[in-house]
């Protein structure tokens, strides 16, 4: 394959690509820092829906006219971007998804609901989104196997001595993030990967944060699925992806069922279709997978290594700036994080700065980040979280805590 | 949120009392920016007496909150007024719960359905604090006071 030329990274002229960051909140420049939670989508992405609207609306792999061949090819197209995206060996093994909640759900009730015994075991992390603890709690009832937990060290990252005595003959399922979404720890996942492996464990990889930051190469982790959210990596909401390892999406049964998923129907009995339509019932988001190729277009136009260094040096500002601020404590420090600064400010209660850094225009998330078990276990009630992504500027980290520096000579 | 019989608790609260909703109003026409506006919803938070221990409970605990929010109420039996009492560990929610108190306290429970707290927070710039949506529990709690004034009426 031939390496095509990338565009240079340039922070300023990579901004007016965002249309939503040309504006005032609250009359001052818009500041968002709550990329971690969604991402912005740059023009390509909204003309790329525009277009199917307007252009070349159509359900896919059914119609037999012009319009729908072209929307079944872009829709597909869409799918080889993916697999791209995260080196899948072949495009049947890329499910369309809503995003990486649903990817687990589908995995939790397909593949674990089908395949726990009672006794079994399921490791997930202290450091998981909710997406990644509730659904196993849930197939672990549905079936009496059991959900472990990695413990986590006081700088937030996971402790894998003790991960490595959880696993163990009983080990059925590994289901750990790529990237925490409260503290931005990157968790060492080809080991924890290549270590379940050697007690037979299946692995999933909740990819939510890791795809807006990191190389995703599921060949090389080794992992059997790997789940990710467009709208986090700067693509619309709706539509996500599942790569799932074919021999096991071939075994597993269907987890919603209706049209397209089916080879045939008759009331005698039905023949499902294979993957990935088997795990695609009714009529998908077809203009926001045309979207979500669009933002994978956008982001392969630059040296992801570019875009990181800019993050990366965005996110060492952040944490030589901290000490400027009264009170401020940096919360999860991890040696390899993606760019999340979650913190507190003493005196402060996490919504307050919330609303106050809103009144300057700038925003970020607070409160428990869907990771209740996570704050239990260091102790606070939440966090306030500045989660950069590689448009924010040196400048926006600087009036962060310009701002944070005025609400507490103001406020406390 | 549970109906708790110890007035005085809920006399000894300067807000509705000594701070009026008026009083508000006449304060915010003076006040420019989101410094001084956010300032002073906080020093009304600060001016509302602590809720004892005893009923920081779990049934007078909201949900859904960003930052841990109990309240409680009162219905003065000889004069026929309520009275509630908010705790946040948030100061500004705890400021608007300020703001809450002087519009329901020593009020009666006609008086409390009829009042449109949607309008005031309004004329206030306050009303995003207020929307459904917000994650700091001060809609349904306001939707509770006035459901519990209903059922005493």
């Amino acid at each position: 394959m031939t390496q095509a030329i990338k565009r240079p990274f340039d922070v300023l002229s990579v901004r007016e690509d965002f249309p939503i960051l040309q504006q005032q909140v609250n009359g001052k420049p818009l500041v968002y820092m709550d990329n971690a939670a969604t991402a912005q989508k740059p023009l390509a992405v909204i003309e790329a829906m525009n277009t199917y609207y307007r252009e070349f609306n159509a359900n896919v792999h059914r119609g037999a006219h012009s319009l729908s061949d072209r929307a079944t090819g872009e829709f597909e197209a869409a799918r080889d971007k993916v697999r791209a995206f995260v080196n899948a060996p072949s495009r049947e093994d890329i499910i369309w998804v809503r995003g990486v909640t649903e990817a687990i759900n589908l995995v939790a009730q397909s593949y674990a609901r089908s395949t726990l015994q009672p006794g079994d075991e399921i490791i997930v992390s202290q450091l998981e989104h909710h997406a990644n603890i509730v659904p196993w709690q849930i197939v672990a009832q549905q079936t009496g196997a059991q959900v472990r937990v990695i413990p986590i060290t006081p700088d937030a990252e996971l402790d894998m001595a003790a991960y490595q005595a959880l696993l163990n003959e009983k080990t059925r399922i590994v289901a750990v993030n790529h990237a925490s979404n409260a503290m931005g720890t990157v968790n060492p996942v080809k080991e924890m990967i290549r270590l379940a492996k050697s007690v037979g464990a299946v692995t999933l990889i909740d990819g939510a944060q890791g795809a807006p930051h990191l190389e995703i190469d599921v060949q090389d982790l080794d992992c059997d699925f790997y789940a990710i959210s467009a709208h986090k990596a700067f693509g619309p909401t709706g539509i996500g992806a599942l790569y799932g390892r074919k021999a096991l999406l071939e075994a597993m049964p269907p987890y919603q069922s209706g049209g397209e998923m089916i080879e045939r129907v008759s009331f005698s009995g039905t023949t499902f279709n294979v993957p990935p339509f088997k795990f695609e019932a009714g009529t998908p988001a077809i203009a926001e997978a045309i979207g979500f190729a669009a933002a994978l277009d956008y982001l392969n136009q630059f040296d992801k290594a570019q875009l990181k260094a800019h993050e990366d040096s965005l996110l060492q500002l952040a944490a030589e700036l901290a000490p400027t601020v009264p009170g401020l404590r940096p919360v999860g420090t991890a040696k390899n994080k993606v760019s999340v600064f979650s913190f507190l400010v003493d005196g402060l209660h996490p919504s307050d700065l919330g609303t106050l850094l809103d009144q300057q225009g700038i925003a970020v998330r607070t409160g428990h980040h869907c990771a209740q078990p996570l704050m239990d276990c260091l102790g606070v009630p939440g966090t306030t979280r500045a989660s950069f992504a590689f448009y924010n500027t040196r400048e926006e980290v600087e009036k962060l805590f310009a701002a944070l520096q005025k609400i507490t000579r103001l406020f406390i | 949120m549970t109906a708790v019989d110890q007035a005085d608790i809920f006399t000894a609260n300067p807000l509705g009392k000594d701070t009026t909703i008026a009083d508000i109003k006449d304060s915010f026409e003076f006040l420019d920016d989101w410094e001084e506006r956010y300032g002073y919803v906080i020093d009304l938070g600060k001016q509302v007496p602590a809720m004892p221990a005893e009923h920081k409970v779990e049934e007078n605990f909201v949900h859904g909150c960003q930052s841990q929010v109990w309240f409680i109420h009162h219905l003065d039996a000889a004069s026929g007024k309520m009275y509630v009492l908010v705790a946040s560990d948030a100061m500004i929610v705890q400021g608007l719960a300020a703001v809450v108190m002087c519009a329901f306290n020593g009020k009666s429970p006609q008086d409390i359905v009829g009042f449109d707290m949607d309008a005031l927070f309004t004329e206030l710039d306050l009303m995003r604090h207020l929307s459904p949506t917000r994650g700091n529990g001060l809609h349904a709690m306001v939707k509770k006071i006035q459901d519990a004034a209903r059922s005493a009426l």
